[in-house]
């Protein structure tokens, strides 16, 4: 029945033991202006392993990621209502800086967007911006850590002075996710990463990725199915702004209960 | 016929030629098949344009060379015992006395042999006005008979009119760059005209600027001295006030203006800050006499510090409130139009606004910014109603702006205003002046172009 979806490497559906809950949001609704994109979402993201949102354009399953590190924020008609908790804390409480919050929670965007600075530069912004460092040394250090984490280094270590715009597209996205992690986040928001990518760069970041959960929390917003079921080990499917199913991704893919589920995973809908 | 009446003859002439070609082709049994090269309106364009452009062509030329004709008329008709042996000046003389006469304006007892003339100058008047509307009624007709007849199946006109309103449009797009390449000569053969007087090393090296000239041979003075150091110290001491208080004023308000205001401030303080820069300059020079001129000696006079009236701060800190609106304009343009993807990747990454304003989206309007400030540059050095109006006539070696200093165009206008003869170089520095100044602001513009340009395809 599952033909058409095609399961990459087994090591990530290798059965996960049960993960601690990371972050978690209940009852979630946000509105823009007068209307309403999420109709109260519940969903549980386990540390360190994958967690897919998929489902049709304009399902909200964006809008829900962005909430998770409150980037709805700067939507000046954007409001949020309900509970998201990162390690049990309300991140909507007035207690929370948001620029904290923010350096545990990065996100990484659909579209590449490197600074137009050095590609040394991308990845010391945010070690920079949050003091970091103990010395210049010691910056490096982190810069390269997070290149090679994001298995960019080889490929610029010559080059580190020159223009971060100058890189391929596939070269920009893991600059983008090297800049991510080089503030140590604990949970990485991906939101479509490899839409805007070919096929042999989108092969690149999902593999990074998967190497990447050993370290963070990922959230990853897919319209691919096929990389939903490569990467990820739950996944949730979003219908018009509410929750559909939610379950490990072997079983959503298999056997699915929702009929919306098995339509939309099967290519018949979205 | 009156000039205006005249004038809308060839529309009127055009909108009939359009309206015969149009329902002459539409005859054609062949309409709507798709067979015909042309569509019906396009035959109706083509003997319109046909009409209308040679029309004012001819207009044009007809009162472009009519005072000369009939200046001729006039020089004919005269009596030989009027002009024999006559100055050109005496000449001249008669012929505005004919014109005169003829327009009715007589003092004491013309002439007759004048009066004559006016008659003859009269009838050549009308002739003339009477002339054109009928050669351009003859031309337009016989140019759409000829056409209309030549309408068929294959006849390609749209293609011809296509060409003849290429044609318009270049020939519009030519006219203000010949307009500049115009100013520019004029600027240039009357500036080496003073150059061939004064060298250009005392003009461009020289230290003492006093463009005073003897009269007469006898007088007593000076013999002038055309250094223009100090009215280009000048100049630039007031540029540099003025930018001082526009480029941070501007900058600022335009990083409120792109990211902190909420719209609805953004859309009342915006157009209130361009609404600077549609004060005439005139009402800023009153504002610098004043009020800030006044208050400036006051309130530095008060804790000891001597401040000339015609000081540079002056018109310089009003010329600076001029220029907010430049900069702040431009440079908003350039902070809102770095991609909203950079800004999300900074928030994205735990920064602060002020974080990425300073780090990420001031670094990438740069060029945009730079581009504002070359702008309103230019704007500073060739600004002349503020000038004339706070600073002074004196040309001071100086950079202070407590002194008082003069400027390149306070001095054009100076040497420029009253009674003026263009032969020797006090008159003439004034084109000295004024080329440097063009040279100068043209070079800023070209450059400031340039910088805009490469930023607008940074993110296309």
């Amino acid at each position: 029945m599952m033909e058409n979806v095609s399961f990459a490497t087994a090591g990530a559906h290798a059965r996960a033991p049960e993960m601690p809950v990371k972050m978690f949001g209940r009852k979630v609704e946000v509105f823009y202006g007068q209307k309403q994109a999420l109709h109260g979402v519940d969903l549980e993201i386990p540390e360190r392993q994958v967690t897919a949102l998929i489902g049709p354009s304009g399902c909200g399953k964006s809008t829900f990621l962005r909430c998770l590190n409150r980037m709805n924020d700067t939507v000046a008609i954007a409001r949020v209502v309900g509970d998201i908790r990162l390690d049990g804390e309300d991140i909507y409480d007035k207690s929370i800086d948001v620029v904290e919050l923010r350096a545990r929670v990065g996100m990484v965007f659909q579209k590449p967007n490197p600074f137009p600075k050095s590609i040394f530069e991308n990845v010391a912004y945010g070690p920079r911006i949050h003091g970091l460092f103990k010395n210049k040394a010691h910056l490096q250090e982190i810069v390269e850590t997070s290149l090679k984490r994001a298995g960019l280094f080889e490929e610029v270590k010559d080059r580190l002075d020159e223009p971060g715009t100058g890189l391929s597209g596939g070269q920009q996205q893991r600059l983008c996710i090297a800049r991510a992690i080089a503030v140590s986040p604990e949970v990485i928001l991906m939101d479509e990463p490899c839409s805007a990518l070919d096929p042999i760069a989108t092969a690149t970041v999902e593999e990074l990725i998967d190497e990447l959960k050993q370290n963070y929390t990922i959230v990853i917003v897919t319209h691919s199915m096929q990389q939903a079921a490569r990467v990820s080990q739950r996944t949730a499917m979003f219908h018009l702004g509410r929750i559909v199913e939610v379950g490990p991704t072997e079983k959503m893919f298999s056997n699915p209960d929702d009929k919306r589920t098995q339509d939309y995973i099967t290519g018949r809908f979205g | 016929m009156s000039t205006s009446i005249t004038l809308l003859i060839p529309l009127l002439l055009g909108i009939g030629g359009f309206i015969v070609a149009t329902s002459r082709a539409r005859r054609f049994s062949d309409v709507g098949s798709g067979k015909m090269h042309s569509l019906p309106k396009y035959h109706g364009y083509l003997v319109a344009l046909s009409i209308i452009v040679p029309a004012y062509l001819i207009i044009f030329l007809w009162l472009f060379f009519e005072q000369s004709v009939l200046r001729g008329v006039i020089v004919n008709a005269l009596p030989d015992a009027l002009t024999n042996g006559a100055t050109p000046a005496q000449v001249s003389l008669l012929i505005s006395q004919v014109q005169q006469a003829a327009s009715g304006a007589t003092f004491g007892n013309p002439d007759p042999a004048i009066v004559e003339v006016a008659g003859r100058l009269r009838e050549a008047v009308v002739f003339s006005r009477w002339a054109l509307p009928l050669v351009i009624v003859l031309v337009g007709l016989a140019t759409a008979a000829v056409l209309v007849s030549r309408i068929a199946k294959r006849f390609r006109a749209r293609n011809y009119s296509e060409a003849i309103m290429r044609g318009l449009l270049i020939f519009c797009a030519t006219l203000s760059i010949l307009a500049t390449l115009g100013i520019l000569l004029s600027l240039l053969f009357e500036g080496l005209q003073f150059f061939s007087r004064v060298s250009p090393i005392e003009f461009f090296f020289g230290t003492r600027w006093d463009p005073q000239i003897a009269i007469r041979p006898d007088q007593i003075g000076s013999s002038g001295a055309f250094g223009a150091i100090p009215v280009f110290m000048g100049t630039l001491t007031i540029a540099f006030t003025a930018l001082f208080v526009a480029i941070p004023v501007g900058i600022f308000a335009a990083i409120y203006m792109a990211e902190f205001a909420s719209p609805h401030v953004r859309g009342v303080v915006k157009p209130l800050i361009e609404l600077l820069a549609g004060i005439p300059t005139i009402v800023y020079g009153f504002f610098a006499v004043l009020v800030i001129s006044p208050f400036i000696r006051e309130w530095l006079g008060s804790i000891g510090i001597a401040v000339s009236p015609t000081a540079a701060i002056v018109p310089g800190l009003v010329m600076g409130v001029m220029l907010i609106p430049f900069i702040s304009s431009l440079s908003d343009d350039a902070i809102t139009a770095v991609p909203q993807s950079l800004k999300d990747g900074s928030l994205g990454l735990g920064a602060n606004r002020a974080e990425t304003v300073t780090k990420v989206l001031l670094p990438a309007a740069l060029p945009g910014i730079v581009g504002g400030v070359l702008l309103a540059t230019t704007r500073a050095i060739g600004e002349t109603m503020i000038v004339v109006m706070a600073a002074g006539l004196t040309a001071n070696m100086t950079v202070n702006p407590l002194q008082g200093v003069t400027t390149v165009t306070v001095q054009i206008v100076a040497l420029l205003t009253g009674d003026t003869e263009f032969d020797n170089p006090k008159t003439l520095a004034a084109f000295g002046l004024g080329l440097t100044l063009f040279l100068a602001t043209l070079l800023l513009n070209l450059v400031a172009i340039q910088i805009v340009k490469r930023f607008r395809e940074q993110y296309d």
